[in-house]
Formats: C-alpha cells, sequence, structure tokens
C-alpha cells in the first residue's frame, strides 16, 4: 500500500503555553505553541495535534488566536481538541484555520453532536477522541470502557461498540487514547488498538504510552493504527520525528 | 498587483489556502470573497471545498458561483481543490447522484465500504499522505519530483481510467485522478495547502502558469 502512516506529535496547551515546555535545541521559546508547531513542521511530522488541556470560558479566544497564529506558519493538517462542545466552537476552530476538530466528552454526553457536527462541516474534519480503560481481569477476555475527566470517570460504554456508533454518526477519524498507558512509557496498549482499528471504517490514530521507536512500529504493525501520536519522547528530544520514521520505514512500513 | 480571488461560499477552511499563497507569493494580493466583481476582477481563481459536494453544489448554485467558474477559465487560470475539484465534474454518485458544474467530463466515484488492497481492508475517507505521479501539465509540476507525497482526506474520487483529462494519478485500491487539467483550468483533490514543501511548490507554479498546457 502506498498511502504513508502518520506520526503526529501532540502539544499539550494551557493558557496559550505548551504544558511542560518542550526540549528542542535553540529554540527561542519553549512553551510557544505556535514555534513548536513551526519546528515540527519543519522536522517533518506528518500532522500536528493541539489540545487545549484548559479549555475554559476565557481561554478559547486565546485558542482561536493561537491557532490563527499557528495556521499560518505550519502548511500541514492541524487537529484541535480540548473542550469542544458546540458547533459554534467547531466553526470558530476552522475558521481560524483548523483542518479537524477532536470532540471528546461531548460526544458522550451527547452523541448526536457528532452527527450534527459531520453533517454541517463534513466528517473529514471530525475526529472524534476515545479514552478507554481495561476492565477486564487478568486472563478474562479483554473488555475496554470509556472513561472520561482524564479517566477519572466511568461511562459503562463498551470502546468498541463506541467507537463503531461514532464512526457511524460520521466521525472521520478516531483517536483512541489508552488510560492505562498514557505517561507510563510501556507502549500502546496493542489488544485496544487492533480491537478498534478492525471494527471502525475510518483510520485510527493509537495514543498514550509511547516511550521508544519500537512502540511506534507496533502500533502500526501489531494495533493496526493508521496513525500514531506522541508527546514526550519528540518533545524532550529523545528522538527526532526523522529518527522515528527512519526506525518505522526500516521496520517495512511506509512513511513520507 | 497581482490578484487571486479564493471564492468564499461558505464551505471549508480558506484560512489555510490564503495563508499558503501568501507564504509562496508575498507579491500576490490575496482576496477571499464571495462577491463576483473581486471574482471577475482577480487574475486567478481558486476553487476550494470541503464536506459533501452536494451541499457544495447547493451553495455554488444559490451563489451563482458555477457561472462565475464557467466565466472565469475563458480568461484566466483557476485551481480547484478537494471538493472543489470534484464539483467540476458533470455528476457525482454522493447523495444518490449530485450534478456538478460540468466543466469536465468525468463523474466522481465512492470508494466503497469494501475498498481493497493484497486482501487487506482500506480505510475510507483515504486520509493521509499518498504519492502522486505526474501525467500531464508539466508547468504546475515545475520542481516537484515525480511520486511526491500530498495530503489527501476524501472518500470520492474521479476515476483515473479514461480520464482525457488526468494530471496526476495517485493509488488507494483503485487508480484515482490526483490532479486534472484543461486549458485554464487545473484541479487537485489533494490539498496543496496542507501538502508542505511540495504543497506549496504547487501552489507558487500555479501563480506563475500561464495557463496553456
Amino acid at each position: 500500500m502506498s498511502l504513508a502512516r502518520r506520526i503526529i506529535p501532540c502539544l499539550d496547551v494551557d493558557k496559550g503555553r505548551v504544558v511542560k515546555g518542550v526540549n528542542f535545541v535553540e529554540i527561542r521559546d519553549a512553551g510557544d505553541p505556535v514555534e513548536i508547531a513551526r519546528r515540527y513542521n519543519e522536522a517533518g511530522a506528518d500532522e500536528i495535534t493541539f489540545l487545549d488541556i484548559t479549555a475554559s470560558h476565557e481561554s478559547r479566544d486565546t485558542t482561536y488566536e493561537t491557532v490563527e497564529r499557528m495556521a499560518g506558519e505550519v502548511f500541514i493538517p492541524l487537529t484541535v481538541g480540548g473542550g469542544v462542545r458546540h458547533v459554534g466552537h467547531i466553526r470558530n476552530l476552522l475558521n481560524a484555520g483548523a483542518d479537524k476538530v477532536s470532540i471528546n466528552t461531548a460526544a458522550v454526553h451527547n452523541p448526536e453532536f457528532v452527527r450534527e457536527a459531520a453533517e454541517r462541516f463534513g466528517s473529514q474534519c471530525i475526529v472524534v477522541a476515545i479514552d478507554a480503560k481495561r476492565v477486564s481481569g487478568e486472563g478474562e477476555e479483554p473488555r475496554y470502557e470509556i472513561f472520561t475527566h482524564g479517566g477519572r470517570n466511568a461511562t459503562g460504554l463498551d470502546a468498541v461498540e463506541w467507537a463503531r456508533r461514532m464512526a457511524e454518526y460520521g466521525a472521520g477519524e478516531i483517536l483512541l487514547t489508552s488510560m492505562d498507558r498514557d505517561g507510563t512509557k510501556s507502549g500502546f496498549d496493542l489488544g485496544l488498538t487492533r480491537a478498534i482499528s478492525d471494527a471502525v471504517s475510518v483510520p485510527v490514530i493509537a495514543s498514550g504510552g509511547v516511550g521508544n521507536l519500537q512502540h511506534l512500529v507496533d502500533g502500526v504493525l501489531e494495533g493496526g493504527a493508521d496513525a500514531v501520536l506522541a508527546a514526550s519522547i519528540f518533545h524532550f528530544g529523545e528522538y527526532t520525528i526523522a529518527e522515528a520514521k527512519e526506525y518505522m520505514r526500516d521496520h517495512g512500513i511506509v512513511m513520507r | 498587483m497581482q490578484e487571486v480571488a479564493i471564492i468564499d461560499y461558505g464551505m471549508g477552511n480558506l484560512h489555510s489556502v490564503g495563508k499558503a499563497i501568501e507564504r509562496v507569493a508575498p507579491e500576490v494580493r490575496v482576496s477571499v470573497t464571495d462577491q463576483y466583481e473581486r471574482v471577475r476582477a482577480a487574475d486567478r481563481v481558486i476553487l476550494p471545498g470541503v464536506g459533501a459536494m452536494r451541499d457544495c453544489m447547493a451553495e455554488i448554485r444559490r451563489l451563482g458561483v458555477d457561472d462565475w467558474v464557467r466565466e472565469a477559465v475563458e480568461q484566466k487560470p483557476l485551481l480547484g481543490i478537494c471538493v472543489g475539484m470534484q464539483a467540476l465534474m458533470a455528476t457525482s454518485e454522493e447523495n444518490e447522484g449530485t450534478e456538478g458544474i460540468g466543466m469536465l467530463p468525468a463523474s466522481v466515484r465512492f470508494f466503497g465500504h469494501d475498498l481493497r488492497e493484497d486482501g487487506q481492508r482500506l480505510k475510507v475517507p483515504h486520509m493521509g499522505w499518498n504519492q502522486v505521479f505526474q501525467a500531464a501539465a508539466p508547468a504546475l509540476w515545475r520542481n516537484i519530483e515525480d511520486g511526491s507525497r500530498f495530503y489527501f482526506v476524501h472518500s470520492y474520487y474521479v476515476e483515473a481510467e479514461g480520464n482525457a483529462n488526468l494530471a496526476g494519478r495517485c493509488h488507494y485500491g483503485v487508480d484515482l485522478a490526483a490532479a486534472v487539467a484543461a486549458p485554464n483550468l487545473f484541479a487537485v483533490q489533494f490539498h496543496p495547502e496542507k501538502s508542505h514543501d511540495a504543497g506549496l511548490q504547487l501552489l507558487r507554479n500555479f501563480i506563475d502558469w500561464d495557463g496553456s498546457l
């Protein structure tokens, strides 16, 4: 297949500043999301995801302004998520220059919102973010559920069923995060990734747990992910995008 | 000063296209407009589009953009992007059949829910960076390596096979037209404004294009 798998660095942004900063050589402002996105654009990232982790009412205008500045510097696709609850949010983000908008909690509270958003703006720009956690015990048939609020709130929704339903409602892509693995650097939850990827016909981005380059390879080859998202391994300069691509290419994965 | 009009018919992210043109052609004035007068006065025209072709065509007809496009192509270069390309075709399978502007005779088809290659199921939409092989209109491909990757996101496509206007080919389960060309008319299925260096170069080439093939 000639379509390349994608590497997507993710920026967590709080009130217009990148959380935890970024450890790049010769970066002017390690907290400026626009500067960081520009560097990733030059480094060969295939897309950028921008997650507004405050997403409070007051921070919205800062987000729109940041997205607008970013869109003037970055000529690869830009996904923006965090607190997207209304059609008006989506419209403002797209107008500011976002290519895709990621919906998370609002989809759980009101699944029809996803349908409405896809009908209004087209599936190509609607990403549904799914935070899933394994709820089955050791040795049992694996079962995953949807959680909200950073993995604190259980919803009782089966992750595979939910992903299928979201794709049916018009999600053009699924951003799948394993809440068990997020921040652990122990690799993606490959069982979860494979289950979701096989269940839906739309592309799946694997997220949560990347600690080394083999994890990216596993996400694609074993998990069946169409794209891999990572933050800290790139932000802290452990690996460059180019190194990641070379490693994946060496393992037979088509990369840009 | 040369002016490029990006037609705003309410469908899509026009900011990105405008910013990309400003980046590669600082000498050009970009106007994002829903006014016929601006389109008529411009030296070049861009017809973008995202989402469903039915919705795009409804707005195109309501605003009379189909007539602006026909008139523009008689006089100056026009670039269609993504659904903007599909809208230039005669018909589409989308929503049980949608009629396009009909600048080119091809029809727009659905990838289907069971797109396969080498026994492997392919995801739809076709989303991501895929290779484009140049077939015609060399002026638009100047300084772009054959087989360069561009960013695609679409569920409907124009067939490459038997397409007399084919200018670039891409493979995703089927052979699809990544680009088509006619005098004063160039249209691409991918998003040049999101395709990094190769995409920016293509936009630069469009600014320099005299419209001849």
